[in-house]
């Protein structure tokens, strides 16, 4: 209890929120699981290990207490959304790359909680992205299309490099978003490209229903008051403005809003990742500023960029604003300048 | 019965707590052994002591008093003797002492002799009611005490259209106005009709949460049978902090006070229901406010209640009253848990502003972690600050910053910090922030008023000296004007006389100069009758400077 008011201790913590969001990342991932196979047990098992690590390490370093920083589960959401975001079968030196700079460059050279301006998940995502960039885009097909999948030893051993790589080559693909930027590079109409198996019914088999989980995960969220809504429902509205533009003037060659909604990262950014209070927008006219940049922002990279997806960028580019964003859109405090009329 | 149709932003819905000290019915509480009644008891210029040690005084007795506007006397809350008139511990922020009047009852509560006026008696001009007023020693009893007839007459100035009485209580744990208004209603409206024949308002509207509704009806019941016209019962929702002054104002009228301007410079006056009971108690029974409601609350009491307490009561009595405390490490809070002030002991007294003696229990103090930039305190934040921004600023000493983001509009109510998911004490901060500039500010209007001080000094200083100089210059021009023609006189006499004369003399001076020029004619020279080896060596010195001669040429 403080020495000077209010004496009432708050219900709310921060270490519940982050429960909460971890709770609501479970149903998505067991999707992803069972569309994608137990890869990602893999790839979250090493990732949430190296953070808490290297969280561990510089804790120590820097000479902070253990307990109430490892408490905050805030390393491993962001591993969780780390491992959520590399492909499956990862090297564990690429989660180790990536994790380390999530936590080294991308939390604690800032300050650590509560201080850094960027997500950390996505810093850790884009230095691999752009680091190594086989490693990267190496997906694998969905187990509806190819059922001969790693089962969890295999895919340990894989990761660990013990095994060889040339015999499971043929289970890679590109993800449906690659897929179809390549498709289209090459001149091809939409309806050409939707013939590959694995758009499925309208964004790709697996990665459609894995999206609406993460959008159930999210509704868990609002509902629970771990975010707001606005962040989310901006971001989803951005993207559907200019998919929907583009997609009535020239539905040959532009994918559907329903396609650039479902596929990718787009609802697993838009209620996981654009929401992190620490770097997002915390005014509300500034939160749907945010949010609607995020997703008009990931159309352009998808559309004109060179990535196929551009979730961690466009999160990146918009957490790089937030301090201009916070500024201008100050509410107008009581009393001051008040309208003449009431 | 109308219902408030505006509403401020934020706020929140906390437990209230109401009902643990409404199960008992409003009490007398009897006297202690001993009161320390605090000499001032209000917001402004502080009261002189006009009894001495050994006085003997009784019931309504003036004790303290200042001539100054803004300023409430203080009066015996029984009869008794004054013990002492020393520095005792009182409810400060800081902890801090201040000189109070110890007075010990004689049991027989025996009062001064008053003229009460009659019901028949005509009715008091406005100056003769703000001076009844003002001589009870009434303050604003919601917490501020501020002189009530000092912030009546102000307002007086300015014309009052609306008058709001405060009835909304929004603090949990606080029933003090609820049983007031519950039990006294027709006093409270009393007041209210003495008020509106002060300040003359269009309207009046009283303002209830609507956790209140005994209180709510006890009050409608007494303004149908009162003859007071103008006058509504207005329930507000139960949100904190509804009762804040301006937050009310908003409520129920709309109105949104700038934040540099007080309420009554748009024609809006606030009082609190305690207050409206106090005057008609101070108008109708010319008795002086020596007692208010106290609640005495909060889950380390036995028995939770309300006390009429006669002002200087020591809280430990209240305690015993309520009957002792349940917990092991009580911790005393003066007011509600949301802005109320940490007690050292609880030998602390009552005063004019303790609406609530809260005990709560002496909780571990909580390690904060870091400010996730949730924003929950930005959407509680009733006057819509940016709180986790306020706090940045604050924690990094930034203080211009937090101004330029409103520091002072913020009004302390604690809703930032009681949602805050890190637990952070967010107005602690805001206070600290406050201090510093506070003090700042002392120190710049201090150094500011030195260095125009040195300036001034400066200024007349040089200008002296300009002036002096000035003098000298006319002086001296006037002296030598003077010697001019005194000069002038004297060789237009001598010129004619001494012609011959001064030739001679010219003569004269012209030898002595010449003689005088020839003994001087001695060579200056250091270098005659040197011995030989000194010859050497400036012969060889001049060699030596012809060689140099000729080499730089």
């Amino acid at each position: 209890m403080t020495y000077s008011s209010p004496y009432i201790t708050p219900s709310a913590s921060t270490n519940r929120l982050m429960l909460n969001v971890l709770i609501a990342l479970i149903p998505g991932t067991v999707a992803y699981i069972w569309y994608f196979g137990v890869g990602l047990i893999v790839n979250l098992v090493f990732a949430i290990s190296f953070a808490l690590l290297f969280e561990t390490a510089i804790l120590l370093l820097r000479k902070r207490p253990l307990k109430p920083y490892l408490s905050d589960f805030s390393a491993v959401i962001t591993a969780w959304l780390f491992a959520l975001c590399i492909p499956m079968h990862s090297p564990w030196w690429l989660i180790a790359v990536g994790i380390g700079f999530a936590m080294i460059a991308g939390k604690h050279l800032y300050g650590g909680m509560g201080f850094n301006p960027f997500n950390p998940a996505m810093v850790g995502y884009v230095a691999v992205l752009i680091s190594f960039p086989v490693e990267m885009t190496t997906w694998y097909l969905p187990l509806q299309i190819s059922p001969d999948s790693l089962n969890i030893l295999q895919a340990f051993s894989y990761s660990l490099g013990l095994v060889d790589i040339q015999q499971w080559d043929a289970l890679t693909s590109a993800t449906p978003l690659d897929q179809y930027k390549t498709s289209l590079s090459l001149n091809m109409m939409i309806s050409e490209i939707r013939q590959s198996p694995v758009f499925g019914s309208f964004a790709g088999v697996g990665w459609e229903w894995i999206a609406n989980w993460w959008f159930i995960g999210g509704l868990y969220l609002i509902f629970t008051k771990t975010i707001r809504w606005h962040i989310p429902v901006a971001m989803i509205l951005g993207m559907l403005l200019l998919s929907f533009s583009f997609y009535v003037v020239d539905p040959d060659s532009v994918a559907s809003p329903g396609f650039h909604l479902f596929s990718g990262g787009l609802m697993l950014g838009a209620f996981f990742i654009a929401t992190d209070p620490v770097t997002a927008s915390t005014t509300v006219k500034g939160r749907l500023i945010y949010g609607f940049m995020i997703g008009t922002l990931v159309y352009i990279i998808r559309h004109w960029g060179g990535y196929p997806d551009g979730v961690a960028f466009a999160v990146l580019l918009a957490n790089m604003s937030v301090p201009l964003i916070d500024y201008y859109t100050q509410p107008r405090v009581f009393g001051v300048n008040p309208p003449e009329d009431h | 019965m109308p219902n408030s149709v505006y509403s401020f932003h934020g706020g929140l819905h906390l437990d209230d707590h109401k009902s643990e000290s409404l199960t008992q019915p409003l009490q007398i509480a009897s006297f202690a052994d001993e009161l320390i009644l605090k000499v001032s008891q209000h917001i402004g210029e502080p009261n002189t002591p006009v009894v001495t040690i050994g006085d003997r005084v009784k019931r309504g007795q003036l004790l303290a008093e200042s001539s100054a506007l803004v300023s409430a006397p203080v009066h015996a809350p029984t009869s008794g003797t004054i013990k002492a008139i020393e520095n005792r511990s009182i409810a400060h922020a800081s902890g801090q002492k201040a000189e109070c009047f110890i007075i010990v009852p004689d049991g027989k509560d025996e009062a001064i002799d008053v003229e009460i006026r009659s019901a028949e008696s005509t009715a008091l001009d406005k100056a003769a009611l703000l001076d009844q007023i003002r001589s009870a020693g009434i303050v604003g009893l919601g917490g501020a005490v501020f002189p009530t007839a000092a912030k009546l007459t102000t307002a007086n100035q300015h014309g009052i259209k609306t008058l709001i009485i405060n009835g909304a209580e929004c603090e949990p744990y606080i029933t003090c106005d609820d049983l007031l208004m519950q039990n006294y209603a027709s006093i409270i409206f009393k007041g209210i009709s003495y008020l509106q024949a002060i300040l003359q308002p269009e309207k009046t509207i009283i303002g209830i949460e609507d956790n209140k509704p005994a209180a709510i009806k006890a009050m409608q019941q007494a303004l149908t049978e009162s003859s007071l016209s103008n006058i509504t019962v207005t329930s507000i929702p139960t949100l904190y902090p509804s009762g804040g002054e301006k937050q009310l104002i908003k409520l129920l009228t709309g109105f949104e006070v700038h934040s540099s301007q007080l309420s009554f410079e748009i024609g809006i006056l606030c009082q609190n229901v305690g207050t409206c009971a106090a005057i008609s108690q101070a108008i109708d029974k010319s008795r002086p406010l020596t007692s208010r409601v106290v609640t005495v609350t909060g889950p380390g009491i036995k028995n939770p209640g309300n006390w009429f307490t006669p002002l200087g009561t020591p809280v430990s009595h209240l305690i015993n009253l309520a009957g002792g405390y349940t917990i092991e490490k009580p911790k005393l809070i003066m007011g509600g848990p949301m802005m109320g002030l940490t007690l050292k002991s609880d030998q602390i007294p009552v005063v004019k502003a303790t609406n609530t003696i809260l005990v709560m229990d002496q909780q571990e103090q909580e390690i904060a972690q870091e400010c996730i930039r949730c924003g929950r305190c930005t959407e509680v934040c009733p006057v819509q600050l940016l709180p986790q921004q306020l706090y940045w600023y604050s924690r990094t000493h930034q203080f211009n910053l937090t101004e330029s983001y409103h520091l002072f509009d913020c009004i302390e109510c604690g809703c930032c910090s009681a949602v805050c998911p890190s637990h952070i004490p967010l107005v602690q901060y805001y206070r600290f922030a406050k201090g510093e500039i506070w003090d700042q500010r002392r120190k710049t209007y201090k150094s500011d008023r030195s260095r125009k001080r040195h300036e001034f000094r400066d200024a007349r200083v040089a200008k002296q000296k300009l002036l002096d100089e000035e003098k000298r210059k006319l002086k001296r021009e006037a002296l030598a004007k003077k010697k001019a023609a005194e000069l002038a006189a004297k060789e237009k006499t001598e010129a004619e006389s001494s012609n011959s004369q001064n030739a001679d003399a010219v003569q004269a001076a012209l030898e002595r100069v010449k003689a005088r020029k020839k003994a001087q004619q001695v060579d200056p020279k250091n270098t005659t009758d040197l011995t030989t080896d000194q010859q050497d060596q400036i012969d060889e010195a001049d060699a030596r400077r012809e060689k140099n001669k000729v080499d730089d040429a």
